[in-house]
């Protein structure tokens, strides 16, 4: 059964905190909640369906429904694919309300990295993780986490591998920061707003080579919610609708080893899912939202997504392709993870809370894209460079 | 104290101990007399990495340790240079065997690195725990 047309994206909402040195985890994921309600026009006691995952804090989903008081949920999903969980869970709300399962799906995100040092609280041991002392730990722990292994060169490991194979350059990957750096300057609540140069960012200090720290993303508290309704429900609101049409996910990893191939995502799989029940090809796309931990993760994707040819991206994003009004595909125009928002260091939320204002005609007019009806947002969760989730949504706009 | 000075410059990080389960405890063993085991599954004839009792290839439980010389080439690397311990090469390296393998490079100069490079295992001693497998420029 397709999901194609079955659920609307009739909620979205980021949170406008940066940093939240006095608020809770739980405060900030309800602070969501409510505000993706309001944006909808529903209120809690409408929810009957909740989403989340890791950074969801206590025993995740059962101590937020409880936190938040949302008393008429049937349905539950903590689905768990890092960042790119929450547009996993856009597919898996669409499914549930296809399948009747529920009419009004709210899905969370939250947290507060800057305050408790830069880790998800999953893996503070307070997060959603198993509960301590009942679990051995990751099975490759004991031949993984003792080499020092981090976000920063897991991702390089695989921008060094992409170099080696197609000859990527480290100007090329920059042009990707360049680009989020022009559409986070019109965001007031963007991390950074300041509009970089390529020379700025192959000049910036090296952090795990080649990823300098302009290729990195912020790291910033707060967080997102979305609202995914049932056909029905949309009709009743009077938001503009934003139609789910294709979903795709995928897991990839090394699997034994025999398999490591560091220069393709998920994406070469969750992609051709998402767009095979959309029906629709990346060249009809007229605005992504791409994942952007690191200037290496957009490139891939781009790839892996069909946008141009594998070993290409780097051709594809220079020369300013990726900035709204100038290029071929204008891309994360809220300043993305790069510049605007990495909540909880799993943004995956925030490319489809921008895909939607995109959809709606609600982007800063300075980045708006015209006549835009046709989106995809996209994720990767976990590590590029290790093991990962892939989540693709393709959205439409309908009139 | 010379060491100290030079251990930075040469990549050779502190590496803590690895957490030993029972699955892994006969690779943990080996590693303290200085040899590297992989794990060969008998059903399809290919090696894994990391060891698992049950082949993540095939299915089989018919998987057995095999000492191996723990040599291949580097199939990627980072730098990190954001480390209190000084620079260290996070990379995996493709076993002659076949599988890759997540590891450090030591003993070599952060610029000294190339993908492609022959290797070999040395085991580096941890705290409180088995020495871990790590790797070198042949």
């Amino acid at each position: 059964m397709s999901i194609k047309g079955k659920a609307y994206i009739m909620g979205a909402f980021e949170h406008p905190t940066r940093d939240a040195p006095d608020k809770t985890t739980a405060q900030l994921h309800a602070e969501c909640a409510k505000g993706a309600l309001e944006d909808a026009g529903l209120t809690k006691d409408d929810v009957d369906g909740y989403f989340c995952a890791g950074d969801a804090p206590g025993f995740g989903a059962l101590s937020m429904l409880d936190y938040m008081g949302l008393k008429n949920v049937r349905h539950l999903d903590s689905t768990e694919t890092g960042g790119s969980s929450y547009i996993v869970h856009v597919g898996h709300a669409a499914q549930a309300i296809a399948a009747g399962k529920c009419n009004v799906a709210l899905i969370t995100l939250a947290g507060r990295p800057r305050q408790t040092g830069n880790r998800p609280a999953s893996r503070a041991g307070g997060g959603g993780g198993a509960p301590q002392g009942l679990s051995d730990g990751p099975p490759e722990a004991g031949f993984e986490n003792i080499y020092g292994g981090t976000t920063h060169n897991t991702y390089g490991m695989c921008a060094m591998r992409h170099m080696y194979e197609y000859g990527t350059t480290s100007e090329q990957l920059a042009w990707i920061k360049v680009a989020a750096s022009h559409h986070a300057q019109w965001n007031e609540h963007a991390y950074l707003k300041n509009v970089v140069t390529v020379e700025e960012v192959v000049n910036s200090r090296m952090i795990s080579d080649p990823l300098h720290l302009l290729d990195c993303c912020v790291v910033t508290d707060g967080g997102g919610a979305l609202i995914v309704t049932s056909p029905e429900i949309a009709r009743s609101l009077k938001r503009p609708k934003v139609k789910v049409i294709g979903a795709g996910e995928a897991p990839k990893g090394p699997l034994g080893g025999q398999h490591l191939d560091l220069t393709h995502s998920g994406a070469v799989w969750s992609g051709p899912r998402a767009f095979e029940e959309a029906g629709v090809k990346p060249a009809d796309i007229k605005y992504a939202s791409i994942y952007d931990s690191f200037t290496i993760t957009v490139l891939m994707q781009l790839e892996d997504l069909g946008f141009c040819e594998k070993g290409q991206g780097g051709k594809f994003v220079a020369d300013g392709n990726l900035i709204s009004g100038v290029g071929k595909l204008p891309f994360n125009t809220d300043g993305g993870g790069l510049c605007n928002n990495h909540p909880t260091n799993r943004g995956g939320i925030t490319k489809v809370i921008e895909a939607v204002r995109q959809l709606r005609g609600e982007a800063h007019p300075k980045v708006q894209v015209q006549n835009c009806d046709l989106a995809i947002a996209h994720g990767t969760g976990g590590s590029l460079g290790v093991r990962h989730g892939s989540g693709t949504v393709i959205l439409e706009r309908e009139a | 104290m010379s060491e100290t000075q030079e251990k930075p410059a040469l990549m050779t990080r502190p590496i803590p101990a690895p957490a030993v389960t029972v699955e892994s405890k006969p690779f943990w063993d080996a590693a303290a007399e200085g040899r590297f085991l992989i794990k060969r599954c008998n059903a399809c004839g290919k090696a894994h990495w990391y060891p698992r009792t049950i082949c993540p290839l095939c299915g089989s439980d018919d998987t057995v340790w095999q000492e191996s010389p723990g040599e291949g080439v580097i199939y990627t690397y980072s730098v990190m240079h954001r480390s209190p311990t000084g620079p260290y090469a996070l990379g995996y390296v493709t076993l002659d065997e076949g599988p890759a393998v997540m590891t450090n490079f030591v003993d070599v100069a952060p610029d000294g690195l190339k993908i492609g490079m022959r290797v070999k295992v040395k085991f580096q001693p941890t705290e409180n725990g088995p020495p871990v497998p790590v790797f070198t420029p042949v």
